[in-house]
């Protein structure tokens, strides 16, 4: 018992040195374009642990999540850029130094307002099962992001298909992560890149997001959740109040899609309608559920591997092209990889790459 | 006066052209097992809908341990006090045993999102209370030692029990078993006969409906009989064996 925990603590060790040693061995290489990748894994690890919690825990199946990501990063947008003071006079008037707003305030609005839209959107569609749950929350994903497209006019809000730039960068104990951070210790200087800045700042958000995962999970809530996707009549007959459960659900993984927008947008410096399309929604499920519904190891992996895969294809796919003489572009050719590789491992392993174990805790030795 | 715990009076039922109830009434005292007994589509199960809220009775009036009670909602029937199994169990799969009992806690606790995510004093008190309660009860039905298995891994003797417990987690009034011998070979029917029988002596109320006449009749302290939604009779085992209606609804009147 002893050797184990000894074990398991060793294990826990290893793994928080190597992540917080990985971005300084990607920047050595002396480009930051690793760091950057990783930086993006780390995002869509943030996503796929909040829609972890509808499609994962209660077996809602939600094709509209990167809808809550968008509002997220454009809450941010709007309220750390110049945008609205450049076009709306009056605001320029009330912020006449600019609307820069705290980003830690904003992550605190934008968790609220993701979380709220998340249960209004749910509130009329949960009573839909299965497949038509899944279409209407499609619908309602692309109507969110057909408002940021269209909101341009008749008043300027969301500035169109050009998007929101020049978004702040956050600032950390008086540092804006934009620049590079150089520390000097006795003799010895060591320079933090930006992106290498970033890499811990989204690194500590993902460490919340996995607590807060795996207390949700060991919760009654979070066990009301899991009843109601096994059996939702029974689940009744034992007095849950679904309706109230489900909406919850949606509410709480709204907030980590929030949460995770806010940060996209600080780290992109900006914001614009196609990096919400459909397509993503469908990428963060298939990290779900390749990495192993409801189980918090098996997302994390699916969407490291789902994230980081495409970007080592790229320098795989490059010769190939060559060899066919251009005629396998290398986008068709990643996306014939991506889905080999989730067709083959969804007749291998259906239950996903890292499933929950068979048993319960005790047994789980 | 004896401790009335379910009330039944008037209940009618119709479905389009078919009378599938009408005017069922039954009386269940505390400790007792209550039989609902009858041929295919006498009304059984119509009138467990009926009383688990998932049917609206066209009349009929309730009254649960005293109190006045309508079943309106289905999720609102354990909070008030019935809890009930599933002719063809229904178990959540992946849960383990453990687990399948404390969803059943879920009425009787309170902790929200936010004890959960901060981890107060009052939730962690109360996940003890909930853990502690929960393998008290799988002790209880004889599946304790299961406690981490999947329920889906367990034997169908097992997952009955499994079931019967997390209805007892819910502090029922009363506990209604859907035809809970379907199913089970001889060995299994003992097995539950000893668990219902301990229930009973530990004076809870069970609402037994089944087909397996013997069983009922070995077991129970009143049955009622339904054939064609009416109530044929109601009385004692041997009082219900001795009545002619009952025989001929069940064994049909000699040919011609």
């Amino acid at each position: 018992m002893m050797k184990t925990k000894i074990g398991k603590f060793a294990v826990y060790l290893l793994v928080a040195i190597a992540m917080l040693a990985l971005p300084l061995v990607l920047q050595s290489t002396g480009s930051n374009s690793w760091v950057r990748i990783v930086d993006m894994a780390l995002l869509y690890v943030l996503l796929a642990l909040g829609l972890n919690i509808v499609v994962g825990y209660a077996g809602l199946l939600d094709l509209g999540f990167i809808a809550f990501f968008a509002v997220g990063a454009y809450l941010y947008s709007l309220l750390a850029s110049p945008h609205l003071t450049d076009t709306f006079v009056f605001m320029a008037e009330m912020f006449p130094n600019g609307l820069h707003m705290n980003f830690w305030i904003v992550m605190v609005i934008a968790g609220c307002v993701a979380g709220m839209t998340g249960l209004i959107l749910g509130a009329p569609v949960l009573k839909l099962r299965g497949d038509y749950l899944a279409i209407v929350t499609l619908g309602f994903g692309e109507i969110v992001r057909i408002f940021m497209l269209n909101l341009d006019r008749p008043i300027n809000l969301t500035n169109g298909p050009k998007g929101i730039s020049n978004v702040d960068a956050v600032t950390v104990f008086g540092h804006s992560m934009s620049q590079r951070l150089t520390v000097e210790f006795g003799g010895w200087t060591y320079t933090f890149e930006s992106v290498t800045l970033y890499y811990y700042l989204i690194l500590f958000f993902v460490m919340m997001a996995i607590v807060i995962a795996y207390r949700l999970q060991d919760s009654r809530i979070g066990r009301a959740w899991m009843a109601i996707r096994e059996d939702e009549i029974a689940a009744k007959a034992m007095g849950l109040n679904t309706r109230n459960l489900k909406l919850a659900a949606f509410g709480m993984s709204a907030t980590f899609g929030g949460v995770s927008g806010v940060l996209f947008a600080s780290f992109m410096r900006g914001v614009y309608p196609e990096s919400f399309i459909l397509m993503e929604s469908v990428m963060v499920v298939a990290m779900v559920v390749l990495g192993g519904l409801g189980h918090i190891p098996g997302v994390i992996l699916g969407a490291l591997l789902l994230a980081g895969l495409p970007e080592l294809l790229r320098h795989v796919a490059g010769p190939v092209t060559e060899m066919t003489g251009g005629r396998l572009a290398p986008e068709i050719l990643r996306q014939l990889l991506i889905a080999m590789a989730m067709v083959g491992v969804m007749l291998i392993r259906p239950k996903g790459l890292w499933p929950s174990p068979e048993h319960g805790k005790s047994l789980a030795k | 006066m004896a401790d009335t715990i379910l009330k039944v009076a008037n209940v009618s039922k119709r479905f389009g052209g078919l009378q599938a109830l009408s005017d069922v009434g039954i009386e269940i005292q505390r400790g007792q097992v209550y039989g609902l007994i009858g041929p295919n589509g006498a009304g059984k199960t119509t009138f467990f809908n009926v009383l688990t809220g998932l049917y609206t009775p066209d009349s009929g009036s309730f009254e649960l341990a005293g109190k006045p009670y309508t079943p309106k909602a289905v999720h609102e029937v354990a909070r008030a006090g019935i809890a009930r199994t599933f002719q063809n169990i229904r178990l959540f799969a992946e849960m383990t045993a453990l687990e399948n009992v404390m969803v059943g806690r879920h009425v009787r606790t309170h902790s929200g999102l936010l004890g959960a995510i901060f981890r107060s004093g009052g939730f962690k008190r109360e996940e003890k209370e909930i853990a502690e309660r929960a393998q008290e009860l799988l002790d209880y039905v004889g599946i304790g030692k299961l406690a981490d298995y999947k329920s889906r891994t367990l034997s169908y003797g097992d997952q009955r029990r499994l079931e019967i417990a997390r209805a007892l987690a819910t502090d029922p009034q009363l506990i209604a078993l859907d035809e809970p011998a379907a199913g089970m070979n001889a060995t299994e029917k003992l097995l539950l006969r000893e668990l219902i029988d301990q229930i009973r002596k530990d004076n809870r109320t069970i609402l037994l409906i089944e087909h397996d006449v013997k069983l009922v009749m070995g077991l129970c302290d009143r049955v009622t009989v339904l054939d064609y939604g009416k109530q044929l009779a109601s009385g004692t085992p041997a009082e219900i064996q001795r009545d002619p209606k009952v025989i001929e609804a069940y064994l049909g009147t000699g040919g011609t």
